[in-house]
């Protein structure tokens, strides 16, 4: 790919971004945990084919909104959610969604990585195994060769698919974590602080991923670092005590953000 | 530490200002806590060395038995005098074997059967066994009789363990089980060869008898096996299940905090009440036999199933968050992101707690007195409902009988208990490992 070609491709995006359709639309959202509440109210819409960067002071409630969006917080016990949040036209807390086939379409990384301690090929298909996604042994073979690729480990790892994945060093394990989250075909990845981690080479690589994986996929992201969100993301979502703050495209917000407090946090006043 | 030179001027020597944290005593109480500790392990060390040479010291001779190899002549006159074994099947079996066998000693010893105090001195010194011995071979081949074979017989258990120096030959002949003429035959025997310590497999074989030479932990074998069959059976799933659901599927409220400081609590409640609980529901109210094997392994079974839990809901709690986490948010169901990735790193640990459950069962004692498997048990059980023993209750009833002999059995049984621990032990270590590597 050559420079013209990819900034043809960046204006594409850009295009498509600015009149894309809202691919998942939080409205009211709020959660509690137990008596405590933790999201108060969010409305935040998360546009197809972005990166939307979720950032905040530690607590804010960023991590708990990400989790929404594909119910893993219906694991914690005494967790509760009200408001309404929709993937495409779906309501994804009605009771006719299946929270396997929710998890399908919105797939996670997680901040630490954690392959199962199995080989990598049994790592990547294990997705496509359990949502029935590969007729033969043929087709998983592609699949997982398919993930590998867009996950930029094929290169690294092909000759070894059948070693343990937990002997993978840190930004290869969360590389093939993402391609494990690839090769069920979802929608939409939530990245819960995927880089946090990882060191500055490894991060460097993992942002690089993120930025290919727009392309084709929905990316909603949590991060600690300022300099992530403004380098990976189109949109950014500013969160403070539970509350959306501000959410704007993500220019923006770094150089003139409306609210002060958005301002306090990025010039490192607070947080 | 003494004399730190501050090259900044004004800035108060270092120590003028520290106070006193007694380095030194840190590391004496270091040292001490240290020699604690490799004390403490020099002395179970020194006491399991103890143990260990005591029993294997007065058990390994166990393993030996004494025998007369000799020419016996299967005497159609004594066997089958009118000739009436091809009608009568029982003849063969109630045929009076014994004097075969004291007949073809005397003859060994030059002995008159007609001297008939001599000819009582020369049956004592074979084992009561040679009629069960003679009659196998009899009945297997009716065509040896009337021929002479060589066999070895078993001898008596006095002359046996007089054979192995346990017996005082220092008092008089009328304090002791054999006498001079006895001793005499004994020497004459060994120093032809006739007699000699052979490779004891009866005492892995044979069942229960009231004679030390005759006498085996066969059926102890089998009713322990059983035991252990039926605790593994029924154990590891209900026990591994009730964790599981526990564990990952129980709402956290009351009444599962209640079940959970029971099932502790099970595990500290004394075997010999959960034989009584055997007895009176499997025995008393189920009706299923006593002295079964089946019974004690439903008994063993109440006793293992706490320990168990208890260990699978540890293994359970030790697998990281992050694994469930990233099945879950793959799209895995519950059912699956336990049944494909909790559990199988959770089994070393599971398997452990099992098998260290399982040699705990194999070891127990108590509650199986209570269900009647303290029994003299003579005949191979053939389904778990048949009598049997246990190995430990063997070990047990041996201990209280008055033979010399049985002294080296009781360790000799002791030694084949602690040989079957151990190999569980290893077994256990083997699938850790092996299951370890996998994942």
């Amino acid at each position: 790919m050559n420079m013209m070609s990819e900034s043809a491709v960046e204006k594409a995006l850009d295009q498509k971004m600015s009149d894309a359709s809202h691919k998942m639309i939080g409205k009211d959202v709020s959660v509690y945990y137990g008596e405590k509440r933790a999201l108060f109210d969010v409305n935040l819409n998360v546009r197809e084919n972005t990166v939307t960067a979720l950032i905040g002071p530690s607590g804010c409630g960023k991590s708990t909104f990400l989790r929404c969006l594909n119910r893993m917080n219906d694991t914690i016990e005494n967790c509760r959610v009200t408001g309404k949040i929709t993937l495409d036209t779906d309501d994804i807390y009605d009771n006719n969604i299946d929270v396997v086939e929710l998890r399908a379409r919105v797939g996670m990384v997680f901040q630490k990585p954690n392959p199962f301690p199995k080989t990598i090929y049994e790592n990547i298909s294990y997705g496509p195994r359990i949502h029935g996604l590969s007729k033969n042994k043929a087709d998983m073979d592609q699949i997982v060769e398919a993930s590998l690729q867009r996950a930029g480990l094929w290169g690294e790892v092909k000759d070894r698919l059948h070693e343990s994945g937990t002997g993978l060093s840190g930004g290869q394990q969360q590389r093939l974590c993402i391609a494990r989250a690839i090769a069920v075909s979802p929608e939409v990845i939530l990245m819960d602080e995927p880089c946090s981690a990882l060191d500055p080479i490894a991060t460097a690589k993992v942002e690089e991923l993120i930025h290919e994986l727009r392309a084709n996929y929905t990316i909603v992201i949590v991060t600690h670092s300022m300099q992530q969100a403004a380098r990976v993301s189109q949109r950014t979502a500013m969160f403070h005590l539970g509350q959306l703050v501000e959410e704007n495209d993500t220019d923006k917000m770094f150089t003139n953000p409306d609210d002060q407090r958005t301002q306090d946090y990025i010039m490192g006043r607070f947080g | 530490m003494t004399d730190v030179v501050s090259p900044a001027a004004g800035i108060p020597k270092a120590k003028s200002v520290r106070r006193d944290i007694g380095i030194k005593r840190r590391y004496a109480a270091e040292r001490r806590f240290r020699a604690y500790g490799i004390a403490a392990l020099s002395f179970g060390i020194i006491f399991l060395m103890l143990l260990l040479w005591s029993v294997v010291s007065k058990g390994y001779t166990a393993f030996q038995q004494t025998m007369i190899t000799m020419p016996v002549e299967f005497s159609q006159q004594i066997i089958d005098p009118q000739n009436e074994r091809a009608t009568n099947p029982q003849k063969l079996m109630t045929a009076n074997y014994p004097v075969v066998a004291r007949n073809a000693l005397a003859k060994l010893l030059n002995v008159s059967v007609d001297d008939r105090v001599a000819a009582r001195a020369v049956s004592q010194m074979l084992s009561d066994g040679v009629r069960v011995q003679l009659r196998d071979l009899v009945v297997a081949n009716p065509a040896i009789i009337g021929t002479t074979q060589t066999v070895r017989l078993l001898a008596s258990g006095d002359i046996d363990s007089a054979y192995k120096g346990q017996i005082d030959l220092n008092v008089g002949q009328e304090n002791r089980k054999i006498n001079d003429q006895q001793l005499g035959w004994m020497t004459q025997l060994s120093d032809s060869g006739a007699l000699a310590k052979h490779f004891n497999s009866g005492i892995f074989v044979n069942g229960a008898s009231s004679r030390p030479e005759a006498a085996g932990v066969g059926v102890a074998l089998i009713g322990s096996f059983y035991m252990m069959l039926i605790v593994l059976v029924l154990a590891l799933p209900i026990g591994v299940a009730a964790s599981i659901y526990l564990e990952e599927f129980a709402p956290k409220n009351k009444f599962t905090d209640l079940i959970e400081v029971n099932i502790n609590n099970l595990a500290a409640v004394p075997s010999i009440v959960y034989g009584l609980l055997g007895l009176a529901v499997f025995v008393n109210f189920m009706g299923l036999p006593r002295s079964a094997s089946f019974v004690g392994g439903l008994v063993l079974t109440l006793m293992t199933l706490p320990t168990i839990i208890i260990a699978t809901r540890a293994a359970l709690k030790a697998v990281p968050p992050s694994i469930r986490a990233a099945a879950l948010g793959l799209g895995a169901s519950k059912m699956q992101t336990i049944f494909h990735h909790v559990l199988p790193l959770a089994m070393p640990g599971i398997l452990t707690g099992t098998i260290i459950g399982l040699a705990h069962a194999l070891g127990e004692t108590a509650p199986l007195l209570l269900i009647g498997m303290v029994a003299f048990v003579a005949n191979y059980p053939t389904t778990p409902l048949d009598p049997s023993t246990a190995l430990p209750v063997q070990i047990y009833m041996w201990a209280n009988e008055a033979e010399r002999a049985f002294v080296e059995r009781t360790s000799g049984a002791i030694i084949i208990l602690l040989l079957f621990l151990i190999l569980m032990n290893v077994g256990a270590i083997l699938l850790r490992r092996r299951f370890e590597r996998r994942w």
